[in-house]
C-alpha cells in the first residue's frame, strides 16, 4: 500500500465554493428560526452568492491548481463561477414572489440552490474524472429535489421522478465510461490521460474508444442532447418555473464546461472517430430540438425544446475545440442566462393565483394590454432566435466563427439554417401577442421583484448585443 | 493467489452486470425494480474499477469506487424520498401510470 501524501491546496482560489457551502449550511440552520416568512433565508443566500461571485476574483495569478492537479482555477472557470452565482441569484429573486403564490414553503429550497451552485463551480474547475463525477452528482441530486419541491403537486412529483430515474441511469453510463477510460490509461487525471494517449501507452484501444462513447452518452444525457433529450420537456414542464430557468442555464453550462475539458484536453487525439459521432449528435440536436419546438403549445415545453436546440449550437463549439471554442461557450451561456431568466420572468408574471397560464394562447393580446411586457418578451424571443442587435446574435456569431476557423463549413451552414427554422416558433409568440385578440381577461399579478429581474435581463440582452467587447475580453483572457 | 483470475474475467462480469442493469431499467415497469437496476449498473462499474485498480497497481480506482458508493447512497436516499412523495399523491409504483406529462 503506497503512502498518500497530503495534497497542496490553494484556499483562495477555492473561496467561491467554500463560501457557498458555508452559506448553504447557514441557510439550513436559519430555517429553524425563520418560521413562515422566508425573507431572512433569501437575504442570507443572496449575500452568500454575491460574496462568492466577488471572491472568484480574489486569486489574481491564474491558473492555480489544487489537490494534486485535480482542481484547476483558470480564467474559464472564474468566468463560469460568475455565470453560476449570477444565475442562482436571479433564480432566488424570481422565487421570492413565485414561491408563496404557488405554495412552496420549504426553506431547503434556498439551501439546495446554493449547494447546487457549489457543484457547478466544482464541475467547471474539475480536471480529474473523480472530481467531474462528484461535481455532476452534487448538481444532479440537488436538481432532483428542486424539481419535485412542490410536494403536493402531482406534476412536480412526476417531473422529479422522471428526472431522477433517467439522471441516475445516465450516471451509470457516465461512470462506466470513466472507469473504462481509467482502465485504458491508468490514471483519472485529464492531463495524465492526454499524456498516455499521446505517448501511446494505452492498455487497450477498444476500451479507450468504448469509454469515450459511454462518456458521450453520459454527458449527452446531462446536457439534454438528442437522442438523450427525452427527459427535458417533461422535467421543464413539471418543475416550478424558477427551477426550470435555473436548470436551463447553470447545470447545463457546468456540464458543457466539463464536456469541453474532457474532450478538448484529455482525448483530443482519439480524434476523427468521436468527432464524427459528436457532429451527428450536434446536427440531430439542433434539428430535432427545433422541429419539436414548432409543435408545442405549452410555453415551458417550447422553451425546453428551444434549449435542446441551443445545446446543439454549443456542441459545435466543443467540436471546434480551439481556444475560441471555450470563450464562445462562456459568452453564449452568459447571453443565454439573460435571455432565459428574462423569458421565465415573464412566464412567472403571467401566472395567476390558481392558474399558471402556461399555454401559448394565453399570450394573445398581451401587446395591447401590457405593451411593456410584450416588448420585453419580443426582445427575448428575437434574441433567442439569434437576431441582431441582441446578445443571441453575437453569441451565435462567435460559436460559428470558432467552427469556421477549424473548417467545419457544413456544420455552420446547418446551424444557420436551423436558426432560421427556430425563428418560426419565436415569431409565432410575437405574432400572437400583437395580432390576436385575447380570449379571456388575464388577472395578472405584476410583482415588483420579478419585474426587476426582467428589466435586468432586458438590459443585459441589449448591452451584450451592442457592446459585447468587455464581456468578450473577460472570456478570452 | 494473485493473478490467477485474468483481468478479462472481471471485465466480462462487470459488463454483463451492467447490461442486466440497463435491460432492467428499459424493460421493467415497477419504479422500485427500475431503481434497483440502476444500482446494479453502479455496482457493475465498481467491479471494473477495483479490477483495473488491482491490475494497474495504483490506488485511484479504489478511491473512485468509494466515491461511487457514496454517491449511490445519496442517490438512494433522495430517490426513495421522491418515490414516497409521489406515492402519497398517487398510490402506484407502475411507471406507465405516471403519464400526466407526455413521457
Amino acid at each position: 500500500m503506497e503512502h498518500i501524501p497530503a495534497p497542496a491546496i490553494d484556499f483562495v482560489s477555492l473561496a467561491p465554493a467554500l463560501i457557498l457551502s458555508v452559506f448553504g449550511m447557514l441557510v439550513l440552520f436559519l430555517d429553524l428560526f425563520a418560521g413562515k416568512n422566508k425573507n431572512l433565508l433569501v437575504f442570507a443566500s443572496l449575500i452568500g452568492l454575491v460574496l462568492a461571485g466577488v471572491s472568484a476574483f480574489a486569486q489574481s495569478n491564474l491558473p492555480v491548481s489544487s489537490f494534486g492537479g485535480a482542481y484547476i482555477v483558470d480564467h474559464l472557470s472564474v468566468f463560469f463561477t460568475l455565470i453560476f452565482t449570477f444565475s442562482s441569484a436571479l433564480t432566488i429573486l424570481l422565487s421570492i414572489e413565485y414561491n408563496p403564490r404557488n405554495g412552496i414553503r420549504a426553506g431547503e429550497y434556498y439551501a439546495l440552490i446554493l449547494f447546487c451552485t457549489v457543484g457547478m463551480i466544482v464541475l467547471s474547475s474539475a480536471t480529474d474524472l473523480i472530481m467531474i463525477f462528484l461535481g455532476i452528482e452534487v448538481v444532479s441530486i440537488c436538481l432532483y429535489v428542486l424539481a419535485g419541491i412542490k410536494r403536493d403537486d402531482v406534476r412536480s412529483n412526476e417531473a422529479s421522478l422522471k428526472y431522477f430515474l433517467l439522471g441516475a441511469f445516465a450516471t451509470g453510463f457516465l461512470v462506466y465510461g470513466m472507469a473504462l477510460l481509467y482502465g485504458a490509461t491508468g490514471t483519472t487525471k485529464l492531463a495524465g490521460i492526454a499524456d498516455a494517449i499521446h505517448s501511446g501507452q494505452v492498455n487497450s484501444d477498444t476500451i479507450l474508444l468504448l469509454g469515450s462513447v459511454l462518456l458521450i452518452i453520459g454527458f449527452g444525457f446531462k446536457v439534454a442532447s438528442v437522442p438523450f433529450h427525452m427527459w427535458a420537456p417533461d422535467v421543464y414542464e413539471g418543475s416550478p418555473s424558477p427551477v426550470t430557468a435555473f436548470m436551463a442555464v447553470g447545470p447545463k453550462a457546468a456540464a458543457l464546461v466539463a464536456f469541453y475539458r474532457v474532450f478538448a484536453t484529455a482525448i483530443p487525439e482519439v480524434g476523427g472517430s468521436w468527432d464524427t459521432l459528436l457532429m451527428v449528435v450536434a446536427v440531430l440536436t439542433m434539428v430535432i430540438g427545433n422541429l419539436g419546438a414548432i409543435v408545442q403549445t405549452n410555453i415551458k415545453r417550447l422553451l425546453a425544446y428551444s434549449s435542446i436546440s441551443h445545446v446543439g449550437y454549443l456542441l459545435i463549439a466543443i467540436i471546434a475545440r480551439n481556444s475560441l471554442g471555450g470563450s464562445a461557450i462562456a459568452f453564449y451561456m452568459m447571453a443565454y442566462a439573460f435571455m432565459i431568466f428574462g423569458t421565465f420572468g415573464i412566464v412567472i408574471l403571467l401566472g395567476e393565483k390558481d392558474s399558471e397560464n402556461l399555454e401559448i394562447s394565453n399570450y394573445a393580446g398581451l401587446g395591447v394590454k401590457q405593451p411593456a411586457i410584450a416588448l420585453c418578451m419580443t426582445i427575448f424571443m428575437l434574441s433567442l432566435g439569434g437576431m441582431p442587435p441582441f446578445a443571441g446574435f453575437i453569441a451565435k456569431f462567435y460559436i460559428l466563427g470558432a467552427a469556421v476557423k477549424e473548417g467545419y463549413i457544413i456544420l455552420v451552414v446547418i446551424a444557420v439554417l436551423n436558426s432560421v427554422v427556430s425563428l418560426y416558433y419565436y415569431l409565432k409568440i410575437i405574432v400572437l401577442m400583437y395580432m390576436k385578440e385575447s380570449e379571456r381577461e388575464l388577472n395578472l399579478s405584476i410583482t415588483p421583484i420579478t419585474l426587476a429581474v426582467v428589466a435586468i435581463a432586458v438590459f443585459g440582452t441589449i448591452e451584450m448585443g451592442l457592446f459585447p467587447d468587455p464581456i468578450l475580453q473577460l472570456t478570452q483572457q | 493467489m494473485d493473478g490467477f483470475v485474468p483481468l478479462n474475467h472481471y471485465l466480462l462480469l462487470s459488463a454483463t452486470l451492467f447490461v442486466i442493469g440497463v435491460l432492467g431499467v428499459l424493460l421493467r415497469r415497477n419504479v422500485i425494480v427500475v431503481f434497483m437496476s440502476v444500482e446494479i449498473m453502479l455496482n457493475a462499474v465498481n467491479i471494473s474499477l477495483i479490477a483495473f485498480d488491482h491490475y494497474l497497481n495504483n490506488s485511484d480506482g479504489q478511491v473512485f469506487s468509494f466515491m461511487v458508493m457514496c454517491v449511490a447512497a445519496a442517490e438512494v436516499s433522495v430517490g426513495l424520498a421522491i418515490i414516497i412523495a409521489m406515492f402519497r399523491n398517487k398510490p402506484t409504483v407502475n411507471l406507465d401510470e405516471f403519464n400526466i406529462l407526455k413521457w
